[in-house]
């Protein structure tokens, strides 16, 4: 079913797939290079230590062994890697930035924390020799829960620090205390939301090589950013950025960790390349994957919402906990999230925020998929179900009074988000999205008719509906080179990686509508630093808002040199050319016109000189770097049955009715949405990282920490409507993490009103079978 | 490291020689002796399915057997799937024309887990074709589409 022009809104067929139906695209650990050898690292079986001794003598003596470094053997090199994202600009704000050094020296800080990298010929022995390496560690007591953390007793996890206090923060918009003063009813609840993985099912990979004959090095790097790790590597090999070429070529799923840089791995291979002369391949397995990558969630919600007695929020306090992990190169991303996100589609007059990050001994916190958001929604969600049971109002109904007007944008929240931009929301149709959620869903039938038919018959089913806010598409920038070539077919390169959300379909629809080219003709070529090295990376739900934005603006560029070119070769003015089955033509006289490849050839003569003012060939490179993100939106919906005797939850049917502007591909965001669901779905109650007391992690494997399967994953139906963003020519908002931010707070939603009457309440994300049981017995006695 | 071990398979109908260590994974031979990448390691624990290949038609898991298991006996991959010009199969078809995949990367796995699923049941239920796919993890899908991916390429069989 060959898709046809235009192709904006149309469900075009990928045009990555046949590679990977195939077994042909790349991956990381597909590369295998002529002399390369296999890394294994020998990583901390305590979550928290003094080093005492590393002894590698055996090891560096087993056959097959080529090198083995530990920090002793880095020299300058041993450095604690960059403060990846500075913290926004926040009056009285407490940061402490603490990052991990490539190799331990003296402590350890989590279970999976390197300590030594080992070089040989094959995997095999290289995971043989980790044996060989005789570590000591003398224990310290961990840091595992936030609030023991903070006590004055608590071991140190940072000595040089006074506490285990990463960063405070307070951001307010207009005054609590006065809100509070005015209210009929405060609701206020304890929240907690624990940690998960983003079980990308590719783990990370390097491949370098480094030759030194021409002095170049090629990484290949399961990175979302390519291009950033490029620059930081260059600089701290002593390389000119241009010697280093990183390649992320198809990559197994990102959702976020693989934006985290940089990671010990990743600076050491390297190091050890050019040391070693020869190229050098390290592939996570799926265990150190669980300690090694890292990881999201675990917040402490203390909060609460003053409102009116006809269900209008005043105001919201909340006072958090954020488990950073045992560093914090990412910064304040996800709390500030957090904070923003809660505010949600909601008018809130007043607002005050205030969060205590934590230092824990436990595997690194950075943004997994909705990158704390989720947590923001699920105490504000779960705070107006408190409220409309207080206040006998419908859930429903007290969203609708509280919904931001459509006459209220741009809307500025007066507070700080995470691009160090005023959290301001540029376009949105709040009443209109949640209204068709709740018809679609048939929520008003489904609680007037079904759930008392139901309930009567002894069976457990309840309804859930939740809104949300995703601040998507944020800057600095990408850019893109779009070129026409003498084929005819239409070349696309631009820097952010891709990580299966169709890149090379997506910029293609775009590129192909402005130009008039077959968008199978249009081949995207991204993350790979030597087509195009300008740009930051995939994260915040940004590659087709920002990149996407890119290729349109370097598209229309040539566009305007192909009507300038061809009017002059055709005698014909530009306004009476048109741009359509990969010719330009007289719309006069079709016949009249030359295809594009044609015109690429007259573009770039072997006689001829290039005119004053303009260039050869029809090729541009543009940029597009946004002031601020795009405010995407949406509502779900689900309907649940409990059995309350094994407190296994089947879900009847689950709905997302989104707003993420123009869309470019309905196939594509239909496939974002389901994936974020199952995402969502799987926080919600089958993952959940179980440490104990000591920091060790108990389920890290695939048989233990439970994914989602196509068993539990329910159909998800979905509904599109489009706000478009003013802050592009497109009016594209990102879509990649809308699935996942509310899920955690529907699912509690109907599971309560599934429970209505037997006093449960849940107030904790993940939850699971056992977990409910035990909310469902409590209740009982 | 233990002594080679002579062994004889047939992978996508080519035969193949190799003296393997007796530890060495089936994965592994499959990927790095036979360069056939296609096949994905996922966990290397038996639970993701991505390494899912077909031993004498039988789907198995690459990654929890030896490459000496495989000696004397037939082995396919993904890279069998499709025409000797690439033409994509129905299966794979299906998975195109359904989105049935984003990243990838455990593609390969539930189209040799569906090519056995639908050669021995070629008109399943929704039920029966969600059970086989339990089999595998997605995390990027959500299930949705390549359920509907399956289903339409077990349509695609019927007469």
């Amino acid at each position: 079913m060959p898709a046809a022009p235009p192709y904006l809104r149309a469900r075009v067929p990928r045009n990555e797939d046949a590679r990977l139906l195939t077994g042909r695209a790349l991956f990381v650990d597909d590369v295998q290079l002529p002399g390369m050898l296999h890394v294994a690292f020998v990583r901390s079986e305590h979550a928290h230590g003094r080093i005492t001794s590393i002894d590698a003598s055996a090891a560096r003596l087993r056959p097959g062994v080529h090198a083995v470094y530990t920090a002793a053997d880095l020299g300058d090199y041993l450095k604690p890697g960059p403060i990846l994202v500075s913290p926004p600009p926040i009056p009285n704000l407490v940061f402490h930035g603490c990052t991990q050094l490539p190799l331990a020296k003296d402590k350890v800080r989590h279970v999976g924390e390197p300590i030594a990298m080992i070089v040989a010929d094959s995997r095999y022995v290289a995971e043989d020799a980790i044996r060989d390496v005789v570590v000591e560690i003398a224990p310290i007591d961990a840091v595992v829960d936030l609030e023991k953390g903070l006590a004055a007793d608590a071991p140190l996890i940072h000595e040089h620090l006074t506490s285990n206090l990463a960063a405070h923060v307070i951001q307010r918009k207009g005054n609590y205390a006065s809100a509070k003063a005015k209210a009929d009813i405060i609701v206020k609840r304890r929240f907690h939301y624990d940690r998960g993985v983003s079980a990308a099912i590719e783990n990370r990979a390097v491949v370098v090589d480094w030759n030194p004959k021409s002095e170049e090095m090629t990484i290949w790097d399961t990175t979302q950013a390519p291009i950033p790790i490029r620059n930081g590597l260059a600089a701290m090999l002593g390389l000119l950025e241009s010697q280093v070429n990183v390649i992320a070529p198809f990559v197994g799923g990102g959702f976020g960790p693989k934006i985290m840089m940089f990671y010990p791995e990743e600076l050491l291979l390297p190091w050890a390349a050019m040391r070693l002369n020869r190229p050098l391949k390290w592939t996570e397995d799926r265990q150190e994957n669980f300690y090694a990558t890292t990881q999201e969630r675990g917040q402490v919600h203390d909060a609460e919402m003053a409102l009116t007695k006809d269900g209008r929020i005043l105001g919201v306090h909340d006072v958090f906990l954020f488990d950073t992990g045992a560093y914090d190169p990412y910064g304040l991303t996800i709390p500030i999230n957090s904070q923003c996100t809660l505010i949600g589609p909601y008018d809130i007059p007043d607002y005050e925020s205030e969060f205590t990050a934590v230092f824990t001994n436990k595997t690194i916190v950075t943004p997994v998929r909705g990158a704390g958001r989720q947590h923001g929604v699920f105490v504000s969600e779960r705070l107006l179900d408190l409220a409309a049971r207080e206040l006998g109002i419908d859930r429903v109904e007290i969203r609708k009074r509280n919904l931001i007007g459509p006459d209220k944008f741009p809307v500025n929240h007066e507070i700080m988000f995470q691009d160090s931009a005023p959290l301001i929301y540029d376009s949105g149709d709040y009443l209109p999205t949640l209204e068709q959620a709740a018809e679609i869903i048939g929520y008003e039938q489904f609680i007037r008719e079904e759930q008392p038919r139901l309930r009567a018959e002894g069976r457990h089913v309840g309804v859930g509906v939740a809104c949300y806010v995703e601040g998507t598409g944020i800057g600095p920038y990408e850019g893109a080179r779009v070129t026409i070539e003498p084929s005819g077919k239409v070349r696309c390169a631009t820097g952010v990686g891709t990580q299966g959300q169709g890149h090379f379909t997506v910029f293609a629809q775009l590129v192909a509508d402005v130009l008039g080219v077959n968008v199978v003709d249009v081949k995207v070529v991204t993350g790979d630093t030597r087509e195009f090295h300008w740009g930051t990376g995939t994260f915040a739900s940004r590659g087709a808002v920002v990149a996407g934005s890119a290729c349109h603006a370097a598209a229309s560029n040539v566009r305007e040199k192909v009507l300038n070119l061809a009017s002059v070769l055709l005698n014909v003015p530009p306004d009476r050319l048109e741009l359509s089955g990969g010719r330009v033509f007289d719309t006069d006289d079709p016949q009249r016109g030359m295809s594009l490849g044609e015109l690429s050839g007259k573009a770039n003569p072997l006689r001829g000189a290039v005119r004053p003012g303009t260039e050869p060939g029809l090729e541009s490179t543009a940029y597009f770097g946004p002031d601020r993100g795009s405010t995407a939106s949406g509502v779900h919906a689900i309907i649940v049955e409990v059995d309350p005797e094994t407190a296994t939850v089947e879900i009847k049917r689950y709905l997302v009715v989104h707003d993420c502007g123009t869309i470019i591909n309905p196939m594509l965001v239909e496939g974002q949405i389901h994936g974020g669901v199952a995402h969502g779905i799987g926080n919600a109650f089958y993952e959940k990282l179980v440490y104990d007391e000591q920091g060790q992690l108990l389920n890290a494997s695939f048989m233990d920490y439970l994914l989602p399967t196509a068993t539990d994953v329910p159909m998800i139906e979905t509904a599109h409507r489009e706000t478009p963003s003013p802050y592009n020519v497109v009016g594209l908002k990102g879509v990649g993490e809308a699935g996942c931010i509310p899920t955690g707070a529907v699912f509690a939603q109907a599971v309560e009103d599934a429970l209505a009457g037997s006093g449960v309440e849940i107030t904790e994300i993940p939850l699971s079978p056992n977990r409910l049981f035990e909310l469902i017995e409590a209740a009982r006695k | 490291m233990s002594a080679a071990i002579a062994i004889r398979v047939r992978v996508n109908g080519v035969r193949h020689e190799r003296d393997v260590e007796a530890r060495l994974l089936l994965s592994d031979f499959i990927r790095q002796d036979l360069a056939l990448t296609g096949t994905h390691v996922g966990c290397e624990h038996g639970v993701c399915g991505a390494c899912t290949v077909l031993f004498d038609g039988e789907p198995v898991r690459s990654c929890i057997m030896l490459a000496v298991q495989a000696d004397g006996h037939d082995l396919q991959t993904v890279e069998a799937l499709a025409g000797p010009a690439g033409e994509l199969n129905p299966l794979q078809s299906a998975f195109r024309a359904e989105h049935g995949l984003q990243c990838g990367f455990c593609t390969p796995g539930f189209l040799m887990t569906l090519t056995a699923f639908l050669r021995d049941n070629p008109a399943p239920t929704d039920s029966e074709i969600r059970d086989a796919l339990s089999a595998n993890l997605c995390r990027c899908t959500g299930y949705h589409h390549i359920f509907e991916a399956a289903k339409r390429a077990s349509r695609s069989t019927l007469p």
